[in-house]
């Protein structure tokens, strides 16, 4: 009952405060089925990094046959088994390689793994709030994305392979267990898992957003939230409009794999035998899918946004530029995101003057953007900058979400689009511009906030190190594909050297290979340092980057229930750095004005 | 920090924090963002709807010289036109108008069941709780026999291009047109069926914790507040249903 049996507000809190005094947590409630948001988030972070690796891992595999693919690949046989065929990647397990790198990262990592980490860690502790509006529901929001996480792992280890048709899955391939093995079980466990990921995702959404509306402490204004709860208040929200969306297409896509409909299928034939359905349009399925698809990359990108602007600022020991701007453009792109879908779609046949339409809504998109780039830049201008490694991750955000977001406006007019649809280009754009960059954002977030998480210290110089090869490396990957993709080199395809055009590109070929192991290696260095700071880091203080939030008001460890007396009150806006006349170059957002008379504002006086 | 120490206040208007906006629930609002997220996956199914009937060929002819043929969508009064007990008359769309009438009826008892609540009448949220749970079992009875009716179809039935003649709907080849019709049809109200049938359990459960007192000892009826915000979007979207599929 106690799903449903969910009682108002204030009892709840009574509840949380009564039992930080005296109930004793037993291991299960502590660390497994945990309602307190920091385990929560700590959970979703561990789960994050392990498919960040798999995910990973699987692009190495397709790499190593795109820049080799000639040789033989022999040792790869004690892991791979029966995928690799005399040395050779089996085919269709290339494009299933391509499928699940693509869905683990965007769903599984870049979604689940960044806003369930930063969304539920910090939104309470930001706000000033003893927990999420319903920690039940929170739990249940992370259990249910392990079992889809179960799911999807599992259908890499059936025979006939995981789902094949690509991170889309356009029907009619996916729906057609005849037209390629991964459509087979494989594809059904791919539907399952994302209905499971998708109720997951609403379980955490609308916990989120409650929780913005109503446990803001006092004093916590919506102008004076910092812009980290901002970018997750609008990514709950896209994420609430966008996914019921891909629900119902996943439902329909189930109903025509399994249950003989013809929602997406008409007039196809199989070796000459023509299947019964028709009257379906697989269009349909690309409008629906791409309704979701395109807000996802924003899902996926505003939280990164949030984190590096205030990483940005505090390591700048400057105030965010524009943190009215930076709220409006985070609306902007919210809305503008919801009427763009369709520039995925610009070669399938669509009216022309549509999409001139959809050209014309996507390049505005650029107007946003440009503002928070301008306004990182300008916080960065002339502060007085602090290198951590937090610090160099967020710069490296800006610099990847401009090279990426240039090639943005490119591809989003719509007779580029025909040279460069489904080339290298297009893949370099988007790694660029929401795959690096906000893995970026996270790393960012895990190296700023990892103290206030496990209470230690991340290595710094580990962390340096770390940034410059993944910086490195990212940019020697993606560089080169931009020029593939303008010779038209086609995205998907397992072996190319059968064509005379490309067999120039060898070389490259086989150099974003070596980079893209250089890239995932480093990765390993920050796993190292990850888990040995878990344990041996230096013990951190309460407020180390001398930052203004209020999670830093809590203790080094906060425990159940975030404030150990009372919840603090704010008074002021989170970006007071280096105010004139203050003592410090930072005024935490708890302290009222009458305190600090001497740095006030000539509008600020009044507030005395 | 000697913040615990100062005398000011921090800003208390509406959206300063500290409190509830006006004076939302977390439950409640928990309650409308789903119901928001929810509109959307309806939404995409009957936009599915409308563009996979907008693909087919309307019928042209005489409304009297009406038949049913795959090369064209039905007319729906000619789909729905039978009732229970009546066997072989014309009524159309009568079936349709009595379901969606019990309903609507079902929302005018949940309407009470929460005005009660308000004025923490046990007994009244009872009685409404048990109105309301009979006419939304009543409407997936009725949709139950619509269901069994359109399976097994008419006597007629349809005779195909090879001769064959068919009753009735399944999701691969109905008698009333081209197959997406009855798919579509399958799907929607089955969704939509769903839906009322979670709402029955919904309603049967804060019905048990009525009868137990717990709403009592706990001094509000939210819960019966929000049930009935789902029961009320539930209704919402039968009528949209109900104006594309019975219609137009």
């Amino acid at each position: 009952m106690s799903s449903t049996d969910i009682s108002i507000n204030e009892e709840v809190h009574h509840a949380h405060e009564e039992h930080d005094h005296h109930h004793e947590q037993n291991f299960i409630e502590k660390y497994i089925f945990s309602q307190d948001h920091k385990t929560i988030a700590k959970q979703f972070l561990f789960t994050g990094i392990a498919w960040a690796f798999i995910g990973g891992f699987l692009s190495i595999l397709f790499r190593l046959q795109l820049g080799w693919p000639e040789a033989t690949f022999t040792f790869l046989e004690p892991i791979l088994g029966g995928w690799i065929e005399n040395g050779k990647l089996n085919p269709e397990f290339y494009l299933a390689l391509v499928t699940m790198h693509g869905t683990i990262m965007v769903f599984f990592v870049l979604t689940a793994g960044l806003s369930g980490t930063f969304s539920n860690f910090l939104i309470p502790l930001q706000l000033g709030a003893r927990d999420m509006a319903s920690g039940f529901m929170n739990m249940l929001s992370f259990w249910i994305f392990f079992l889809s996480s179960i799911v999807l792992f599992s259908s890499l280890f059936i025979s006939t392979g995981p789902a094949a048709g690509g991170w889309t899955v356009y029907p009619p391939l996916s729906a057609l267990p005849e037209a390629i093995q991964g459509s087979g079980d494989g594809m059904t466990m791919w539907l399952i898992a994302m209905a499971l990921f998708i109720v997951s995702q609403l379980l955490g959404g609308v916990n989120y957003i409650t929780t913005i509306i109503n446990l803001r402490t006092k004093g916590m204004s919506m102008t004076k939230m910092p812009l980290t709860i901002w970018a997750f208040f609008l990514t709950a929200i896209l994420g609430l409009l966008a996914f019921p969306v891909l629900l119902s297409a996943s439902l329909l896509l189930i109903f025509d794999r399994s249950f003989g409909t013809s929602f997406f299928l008409s007039d196809i034939y199989i070796a000459g035998q023509a299947l019964t359905n028709t009257g379906g349009s697989p269009i349909l399925f690309q409008h629906l899918f791409w309704f979701l698809g395109h807000p996802e990359v924003y899902i996926v990108i505003m939280p990164a946004m949030g984190l590096v602007s205030e990483v940005i600022a505090t390591n700048s020991r400057k105030p965010i530029f524009g943190y009215r701007a930076m709220i409006g453009s985070l609306i902007g792109i919210s809305v503008l995101s919801f009427v763009v879908w369709a520039h995925h779609m610009f070669v399938t046949g669509m009216n022309p003057f549509l999409g001139s339409v959809f050209m014309f809504l996507t390049l505005i998109i650029a107007v946003p953007s440009a503002v928070k780039v301008f306004n990182w830049i300008a916080t960065l201008w002339r502060g007085n900058i602090r290198f951590t490694a937090a610090m160099m991750f967020a710069i490296g955000f800006v610099s990847l979400f401009i090279s990426g977001g240039l090639t943005g406006i490119i591809l989003g007019n719509s007779s580029l689009d025909i040279q460069l649809h489904d080339t290298y280009f297009v893949v370099a754009h988007f790694h660029l511009v929401m795959g690096a960059a906000a893995f970026f954002g996270m790393f960012c977030g895990v190296y700023h906030w990892f103290p206030k998480m496990f209470g230690r210290m991340m290595d710094e110089k580990l962390g340096a190190v770390h940034f410059w090869l993944t910086f490195i490396a990212v940019y020697l990957v993606f560089m080169p594909m931009h020029y593939l993709g303008i010779a038209g080199f086609p995205r998907r395809y397992y072996n190319w050297t059968g064509f005379e055009t490309f067999n120039i590109f060898t070389d490259m070929n086989t150099f974003i290979s070596i980079s893209a192991i250089l890239g995932f290696s480093a990765q390993f260095i920050f796993l190292f340092n990850f888990i040995y700071s878990i344990y041996r880091g230096r013990r951190a203080s309460a407020n180390p980057w001398h930052s203004n939030t209020l999670e830093w008001t809590t203790p080094a460890l906060p425990g159940h229930g975030n404030w150990p007396g009372e919840i603090p009150a704010v008074y002021r806006w989170p970006y007071d750095y280096s105010k004139p006349g203050a003592a410090e170059d930072y005024i935490p957002q708890t302290v009222p004005f009458s305190q600090t008379a001497s740095s006030n504002l000539p509008h600020e006086r009044e507030l005395e | 920090m000697s913040t615990s120490t100062t005398l000011e206040a921090p800003n208390s208007g509406t959206w300063d924090g500290g409190n509830e906006p006006m004076k939302a629930s977390y439950g409640k609002l928990m309650m409308w963002f789903f119901l928001l997220s929810d509109a959307f996956t309806f939404g995409a199914f009957l936009i599915v709807y409308g563009l996979s009937r907008h693909k087919h060929m309307p019928y042209t002819g005489e409304a009297e010289a009406f038949q049913f043929s795959t090369q064209w969508w039905p007319i729906p009064e000619k789909v729905f036109n039978a009732f229970p007990g009546f066997h072989g008359v014309d009524l159309p769309l009568a079936f349709v108008a009595l379901m969606t009438m019990i309903l609507i009826l079902s929302s005018v008892t949940m309407v009470l069941a929460v005005e009660a609540g308000h004025r923490m009448d046990k007994n009244d949220v009872q009685k409404w709780l048990l109105w309301t749970i009979l006419f939304g079992s009543i409407f997936l009875g009725c949709q139950a026999w619509e269901w069994a009716h359109f399976i097994t179809g008419t006597d007629e039935g349809m005779v195909l291009a090879d001769g064959t003649r068919i009753s009735g709907a399944n999701l691969t080849v109905n008698q009333y047109g081209p197959p997406l019709f009855a798919d579509l049809f399958f799907f929607i109200t089955g969704f939509h069926g769903t839906h009322v049938f979670s709402g029955v359990v919904l309603l049967l459960m804060i019905f048990i914790n009525t009868v137990n007192g717990v709403y009592e000892k706990r001094g509000h009826y939210e819960m019966v507040e929000k049930v009935g915000l789902y029961w009320h979007f539930v209704d919402l979207v039968w009528v949209f249903v109900f104006t594309f599929f019975y219609l137009i």
